[in-house]
């Protein structure tokens, strides 16, 4: 059987080239970089280089970046350290209704410590407009977290507009571009961003491995107490193999990037293009242009998201979806609810996520195999027959 | 690890009595859309026993599984028997659910017994002994959670 994975959104595969920068470092090149000898030097040098790339990937220096475990401590790290530095200025933090969960619940774990939260809405095709960020600023507002594109719905913000109203403001701007770095270009410089968030597994590097970059001059306190790692503000024995993967993942990624989304976009749009002539009662989710490269996201009218996950495996391809049933919690996707989308609509959602390997005949894979799978469960759905009866009796 | 246990997988791939009985002798419906999950039970009855049973259902693979498996339980048995069969007998059937699908065990045995309860109605009988679990089951019109 053919198999097709489409869930790049979930992690994205290990590069074979980022693999073999990183095996000395599980070998023989296992020196702590702390250590004031020759195997110390080594690793130490791989560290700089990684840092280096990461910072040459998003625009910045080398010293404003930060080594983490993943995306979501470096939202932790931001969310939590940023408001706590600065809060002798003010306790009022300002996200959008779609962050990931890493950056609303430590808003929240901030609401308890004292700070007043205020959620900025979306649109339906889940944009943050800048005007909305504004209205939500007060003279007390501190930080606000405003995610560069969201991973469910592939929706790419207007970054360098947002920047410009927070900056103006006086408070300190961060934004989760885990699902975008490295997949479409991110500029902290150009955009004006203060503290932006990254992972190495969303473009083609290693689990485990992220960082967060704060720009020079902007206060931030630790998560972690401990040694002199990171400058003291993130210590802990470095990840080395980790760091390393995640600098070369930087690298490629650089220079790949117009090709990269060139080839992503167009298997998206095929998708995008050729489901709705295929598949009636379905909708796109997010916005229709303004999306990461290898994201369509889509709600199907009538049946159930983990249905069709598992139905969809059977025919060998790997996809994923906001339904409630195929969340542990079994809640509806706040993503999706934000956008104003009915939370019946939203458990037919449905989202593939290409990666650099996927080609034209894997989204063909799909337009073949999709919409017997809508029609097999909606025999099985009492919605649908609900809805073709009225349809019946309206005519 | 997969999530769901052989059994379910072959009640999903292969559910057994899909569909809907014409003119059918008692109709239980039971969760709403907005839950993530809608079962509408239909059945035939012959000399006190389920002679026919067919279902449709809207949810995610263990809601799907479950209509089935109870649908496979309920034929052919006396309605008193029917009455008995609790979700967790239908989840044991199933060589077990996650933890966090046990609610849909309850929906496939409450709409079983609502459209025993329907066919009680339809014949006058009133709706019958209730099982306690049914009494329960019916305060809790909320959707559920695990």
């Amino acid at each position: 059987m053919t198999k097709v994975y489409l869930d790049n959104a979930a992690t994205t595969p290990v590069l074979p080239e980022v693999l073999e920068a990183m095996l000395p470092y599980l070998r023989e090149a296992y020196g702590n970089p702390q250590s004031i000898h020759d195997w110390g030097d080594e690793v130490r040098e791989g560290i700089e280089e990684a840092r280096g790339r990461v910072a040459a990937l998003i625009g910045a220096s080398p010293e404003e970046i930060l080594f983490t475990s993943s995306g979501t401590e470096s939202n932790n790290m931001a969310i939590k350290g940023l408001a706590m530095a600065q809060q002798s200025k003010g306790k009022h933090v300002v996200v959008s209704a779609i962050e990931h969960f890493s950056v609303l619940h430590s808003a929240r774990t901030l609401e308890k410590a004292g700070f007043e939260l205020t959620l900025v809405p979306v649109d339906k095709h889940g944009l943050v407009h800048p005007g909305e960020v504004a209205r939500s600023l007060r003279p007390d507002t501190v930080l606000v977290s405003i995610m560069w594109a969201n991973t469910e719905v592939g929706t790419i913000q207007p970054m360098a507009e947002i920047a410009r109203v927070v900056k103006e403001s006086g408070a300190v701007f961060h934004t989760d571009a885990v699902a975008a770095a490295g997949n479409i270009p991110v500029d902290v410089g150009q955009t004006g961003v203060d503290a932006l968030s990254l992972a190495a597994n969303q473009f083609y590097g290693p689990k485990g491995a992220g960082a967060l970059c704060v720009k020079r001059g902007i206060r931030i306190l630790p998560l972690l107490d401990g040694g002199v790692q990171e400058g003291g503000r993130r210590p802990g024995t470095e990840n080395v193999p980790g760091i390393v993967g995640l600098g070369k993942a930087a690298e490629m990624a650089k220079m790949g990037m117009p090709s990269r989304m060139k080839h992503l976009t167009a298997l998206r749009d095929r998708l995008i293009d050729g489901l709705p002539s295929r598949i009636d009662h379905m909708m796109l989710t997010g916005h229709r242009t303004q999306r990461l490269p290898g994201s369509a996201s889509f709600c199907i009218e009538f049946i159930e998201g983990e249905s069709m996950l598992m139905l969809l495996n059977q025919k060998g391809i790997a996809a994923s979806s906001g339904s409630a049933c195929t969340s542990r919690a079994l809640k509806a996707s706040h993503v999706l609810t934000a956008m104003g989308i009915p939370v019946e609509l939203s458990h037919g959602s449905l989202l593939f996520t290409f990666g650099i390997a996927n080609a034209e005949s894997d989204a063909d894979h799909v337009l073949e195999s999709l919409p017997p799978i809508v029609e097999r469960l909606r025999k099985m759905s009492p919605l649908y027959d609900k809805f073709l009866k009225q349809e019946r009796g309206g005519k | 690890m997969p999530i769901y246990s052989d059994k379910v997988m072959d009640h999903f791939m292969n559910p057994r009595n899909v569909g809907e009985i014409q003119n059918a002798d008692g109709v239980g419906e039971v969760g709403n859309p907005v839950c993530g999950d809608m079962m509408t039970f239909y059945i035939k009855v012959k000399d006190n026993r389920v002679d026919d049973v067919k279902f449709k259902t809207f949810g995610c693979g263990a809601a799907i599984a479950v209509s089935s498996m109870v649908s496979e339980m309920a034929k052919g048995k006396t309605l008193e028997e029917v009455r008995k069969i609790t979700p967790d007998m239908v989840a044991k059937q199933l060589e077990g659910l996650p933890k966090n699908k046990h609610h849909c065990s309850n929906l496939g045995a409450q709409a079983l017994n609502k459209a025993v309860d329907d066919y009680l109605a339809k014949q006058g009988k009133g709706p019958g002994v209730k099982s306690r679990r049914r009494q329960k089951d019916e305060k809790e019109a909320t959707c559920e959670e695990g």
